[in-house]
């Protein structure tokens, strides 16, 4: 039986939650396909988490119209959707007078784009305001409006609005072919074939693929790795802004950032590779991150480090975003990077419309505008945490010791839609497993919760993909 | 004549031990103190451990029961000791020191439990 | 809200210790917050034998050894409450708990006793290169799935770092049908005892691979197989001596790091080298009715002297309850030379100090035929000789109130000579 859908998003990343999101406003049937077990398995979970305040890219591109709307939808959806978000402001850096004109180069292009909240500093204002900066910094460019969000958070806020507004969501589901059929397509994945009117495809380092077979212009992307390194919540306050430097033709350089959960990210390289699966870190990259970190920030302590990691970008050889009605019915967003994670939501509203115009869709009936996300237990007022584990007794139930995450919360993280399946779908959730100790403490408890809620054996329990199971047997 | 190169481990200086066995002539060299000979002679001849695992409890408040051999069994004997252990399933409640095998494989020494658990 | 004479955070070697000398000491109302499901701590886990030499003078396995303790607590009747965990400690002694059937509570304590253990470092803190598939534990975490849930973790194993939770899986592994591969340690000289170096590893013909670390992880879902390469002097891998492992697990066994979290909220002093808390002769931190023992204040490697140090920090928090201790006013500081990482504790109050104070240290290197020495403000007083020190061995001097009869030193250092 072929299933029919209105509309197939491939890909449940940023953008494809962010488009199934939009999308559920309207009258249309439509299916999210990934082929990992979850939501944000990909270049989503893996970036450098920064709502860009724009003024980046270049006037007129995508990249450009899409960044800044991005970014003032985050501000009004973080409270909307309940995801955390901080308009925390950024410095780009120079480090020789000679380079000045190219932070003004950047503030122009940031006044042209719209960007508000923008001024040039002097080396000594900028330490004034980060302590922890190099002395060698000579001027910065500071925009108010930048921010740092929770890529988890935002991506499963949107995927779980997304459902709740009637998508649906289909996991551990690869495209591997398309097919014009009568005025739609069919999608021919490894679960069978999924019969759809329009197609998005946000497939991320995977979107030429499917984009080559539909359309006519051949589009490439070339996977870039991305190295960071995180440091525990102690070094979190280092630096209280996103620390950039003046970019290069890799992309915005290594930056030196507080996350919204406190932690320090320093990150990314750019290392262009054949492996579109290729997330491994290497000794030469994180050695090379560190270096470049160190001419912002020189001493970051890095007896703090808590855990290192690779993204891949999906960087396009045209250098622009790809969005629009590329071929009759599909819909593309691809070559989707930096600033991808901020544009988003705008990329989402965008495809949205033209799909909602395309079709004739009208908005539906009883659109849930709002989600609330799980409860962060620890976070709350002693009284008002007393009174939730009095109503529900596993949020005081602490499992995770390192970042106070209860049974509760892990509970929640299984049962909600789409839900957690994998012992990093929860950490994705509700950061179970994400402190300085790495789920040292907590896998085995986590791990049983999750064999318990989702009624398997304990050695079917896996980490993220089938394959990554981490019991071998029962003794 | 057989030459051994051992570890002592009666102390932290972890003296190298050769102890040599010519029928039933055993000598020891290289210890720094009299533990050593004795700890070289006994590898030799007849070298013994603790064996420690655990066994598969029924009703335990824990799912399983840790336990060990009440004294050393020959060296030799480790892995059908706990092949043994590996066979055996037991119920709560149990006591600590209760014996949970009788003479295992013959040894003439039993395995006890070392944990109280008590059901569930 | 309630208050309790004496609180003590963490029911495992060192909480319970401390628990049952307070009480004998004359304390009437202590209470003792676990968060785990049982009292014991990590003995639970710790199956093998080995423990209590020197406590109880005869071989027990840490089951067994906890069960001494835990009887005391029982027969005391000294209160305890289980899946209990403090999320907060002021410096006034205000304790926020939570659990899943009190919510969350905040009580205040007379006297604290920080008894909260430590964490295994993990894989992100070690930056080990490559990819991050399932299959890589902490060797306590192992331990723990194994001998209290049951399970099997792996079935051709490599371990990285030879102490002796990392020595001890690889025998028990081995014991329930896995392969381990072998065992890579970074330095010259292992972090494990000797005996666990023998009986773990000689015994099953397991090698134990000094001077070497794991350079990448291979595998992107499950681990597949590892790469180590030789380090040199500086602990830097060596281009060229690479060699491939097939396995399916990496366990690591690298180090534990004192718990100090609580510590911290409550504005405890940390010693940068231990991780855990600056204390005086008596374990008392720098907030005053807030002491310290065990793996909480600094690692150990034999519980018998977590329970002694737990036993004094008890007592003495037994005595700051009861408003039996005064400031002596002459601090001595215990500072460091060549060869000795730290000491703990790291002052002594002359004033009131007891007739002995046992200082514990670790030394830096490995040691032959080197003595201690100690050096009150600059001038000799002890010398001894040992035939082997190694950092993996706790070492000790005890300094008596009586050495101080000519004059009470500032500074007393401890250091290696030849």
């Amino acid at each position: 039986m072929t299933e029919r859908y209105d509309v197939i998003i491939t890909g449940a990343g940023v953008v494809g939650c962010a488009v199934a999101r939009e999308l559920s406003k309207y009258d249309l049937k439509v299916l999210v396909l990934e082929k990992e077990e979850d939501v944000c398995s990909g270049t989503s979970k893996a970036n450098s988490a920064i709502v860009h305040a724009g003024y980046d890219a270049i006037p007129g591109t995508l990249k450009a119209k899409m960044n800044v709307r991005g970014a003032e939808l985050i501000r009004r959806l973080s409270k909307t959707l309940d995801f955390s978000y901080s308009q925390c402001g950024s410095f780009v850096l120079c480090f020789d007078e000679n380079d000045i004109p190219k932070l003004k180069e950047l503030y122009d292009r940031g006044i042209k784009n719209g960007v508000e909240g923008l001024s040039i500093i002097s080396g000594d204002e900028a330490r004034a305001l980060e302590p922890a900066l190099s002395d060698k910094v000579a001027a910065a460019l500071w925009a108010k409006t930048a921010g740092i969000v929770c890529p988890f958070g935002m991506t499963v806020a949107f995927a779980e609005n997304a459902a709740a507004n009637g998508v649906e969501f289909t996991f551990l589901t690869k495209a591997e072919d398309i097919k014009r059929d009568g005025g739609g397509f069919v999608l021919v994945t490894d679960k069978g074939e999924f019969y759809t009117k329009y197609v998005v495809n946000a497939a991320g380092v995977y979107s030429d693929k499917l984009h080559n077979v539909v359309c006519k212009d051949e589009i490439k992307v070339i996977p870039r790795r991305g190295e960071y390194v995180l440091l525990d919540k102690e070094a979190g306050g280092l630096v209280s802004r996103t620390i950039f430097q003046l970019p290069t033709k890799y992309g915005k350089g290594v930056l030196v950032s507080p996350t919204v959960h406190g932690n320090l990210l320093i990150g990314p390289s750019a290392v262009d590779i054949d492996d579109r699966g290729d997330t491994e870190t290497t000794a030469d990259g994180t050695a090379g991150v560190k270096a470049q970190a160190a001419l912002s920030v020189p001493d970051i302590p890095y007896n703090k480090t808590i855990t290192g990691f690779a993204g891949i970008r999906a960087h396009e050889v045209h250098e622009d975003f790809i969005i629009g009605e590329t071929a009759d019915g599909f819909f593309d967003a691809a070559g989707i990077e930096s600033p991808g994670l901020t544009a988003a939501p705008a990329i989402g509203e965008y495809l949205a419309k033209l799909i909602a115009d395309k079709s004739g869709a009208s908005l539906k009936d009883g659109f849930i505008s709002e989600r609330k996300g799980i409860p962060q237990v620890a976070k709350l007022p002693v009284n008002e945490r007393a009174e939730l584990i009095k109503q529900n007794p596993l949020y005081g139930n602490i499992i995770c010791r390192c970042e106070n995450i209860s049974e509760g919360e892990i509970v929640d993280a299984i049962r909600r839609k789409p839900g957690a399946v994998s012992l990093d779908g929860i950490k994705r959730r509700v950061r179970q497993g994400m402190g300085r100790c790495q789920a040292g403490f907590c896998t085995p408890a986590a791990t049983a919760i999750l064999a318990r809620e989702l009624g398997i054996p304990v050695e079917q329990v896996t980490k993220n993909r089938p394959g990554s199971e981490q019991i071998k047997e029962s003794l | 004549m057989k030459k051994y190169e051992l570890t002592c481990i009666q102390c932290p200086i972890g003296c190298a031990l050769t102890v040599t066995v010519d029928g039933d002539n055993v000598t020891v060299d290289g210890n720094t103190c009299p533990r050593g000979r004795v700890y070289g002679i006994n590898e030799v001849t007849h070298p013994s451990r603790t064996v420690t695992s655990t066994v598969y409890i029924e009703g335990g408040a824990l799912p399983r029961l840790s336990v060990k051999t009440k004294t050393d069994i020959p060296k030799d004997k480790i892995f059908d000791v706990m092949a043994e252990i590996k066979k055996k399933k037991t119920k709560a409640p149990v006591n600590s020191g209760d014996v949970i095998i009788e003479n295992v494989c013959g040894t003439g020494v039993d395995v006890i439990a070392t944990k109280t658990v008590k059901e569930k | 809200m309630k208050h309790y004479d004496i609180v003590i955070i963490g029911g495992g070697p060192a909480g319970l210790a401390a628990a049952v000398s307070a009480h004998e000491a004359g304390a009437k109302d202590i209470l003792i917050l676990e968060r785990d499901e049982r009292l014991g701590g990590i003995l639970n886990q710790c199956i093998h034998n080995g423990f209590g030499l020197h406590t109880f003078k005869e071989e027990l396995t840490g089951p067994e050894y906890a069960e001494r303790y835990i009887k005391k607590v029982l027969e005391y009747g000294i209160p305890y409450k289980l899946k209990s965990i403090v999320a907060d400690i002021s410096d006034k002694r205000e304790i926020l708990y939570i659990s899943a059937e009190e919510g969350a509570v905040t009580i205040e304590a007379g006297a604290i006793v920080l008894a909260m253990g430590c964490r295994e470092r993990p894989r992100g803190a070690l930056g080990i290169p490559g990819y991050r598939p399932a299959g890589i534990f902490t060797a306590g975490t192992a331990q723990r799935l194994m001998n209290i849930e049951g399970y099997l973790v792996g079935k051709k194993v490599f371990i990285l770092g030879s102490g002796d939770i990392g020595l001890i899986m690889a025998r028990r592994m081995t014991l329930e049908g896995a392969e381990v591969k072998c065992v890579a340690e970074l330095m010259p000289y292992s972090g494990g005892l000797n005996r666990n170096i023998v009986q773990c590893l000689n015994d099953f013909n397991i090698p134990l691979k000094l001077s070497h670390t794991v350079t990448k992880i291979h595998g992107k879902e499950r681990v597949t197989g590892i790469t180590i390469s030789k380090v040199d002097e500086n602990r830097r891998p060596i281009p060229g001596t690479e060699e491939y492992y097939d396995c399916d697990t990496l366990l690591l066994s690298c180090g534990l790091l004192p718990e100090n979290e609580l510590s911290k909220s409550a504005g405890v002093a940390l010693d940068r080298v231990t991780g855990g808390p600056v204390v005086d002769d008596k374990l008392q931190t720098s907030v005053p009715g807030i002491f310290a023992c065990g793996n909480v204040l600094h690692v150990h490697d034999l519980v018998d002297y977590v329970s002694e140090e737990a036993e004094r920090a008890g007592y003495q928090a037994y005595r700051y309850a009861a408003g039996e201790t005064a400031n002596g006013g002459e601090t001595v500081k215990l500072t460091v030379g060549h060869g000795v990482r730290y000491t703990v504790p790291q002052s002594i109050d002359a004033g009131t100090m007891a007739d002995s104070v046992i200082v514990r240290f670790r030394v830096a290197d490995v040691y032959r035929d080197r003595s201690i020495a100690v050096y009150y403000d600059g001038k000799l007083i002890k010398r001894t000789k040992k035939r082997i020190m190694a950092p993996g061995e706790m070492e000790q001097i005890s300094v008596r109130k009586d050495s101080f009869a000519e004059k009470t030193p500032d500074t007393i250092t401890v250091c290696v000579e030849d």
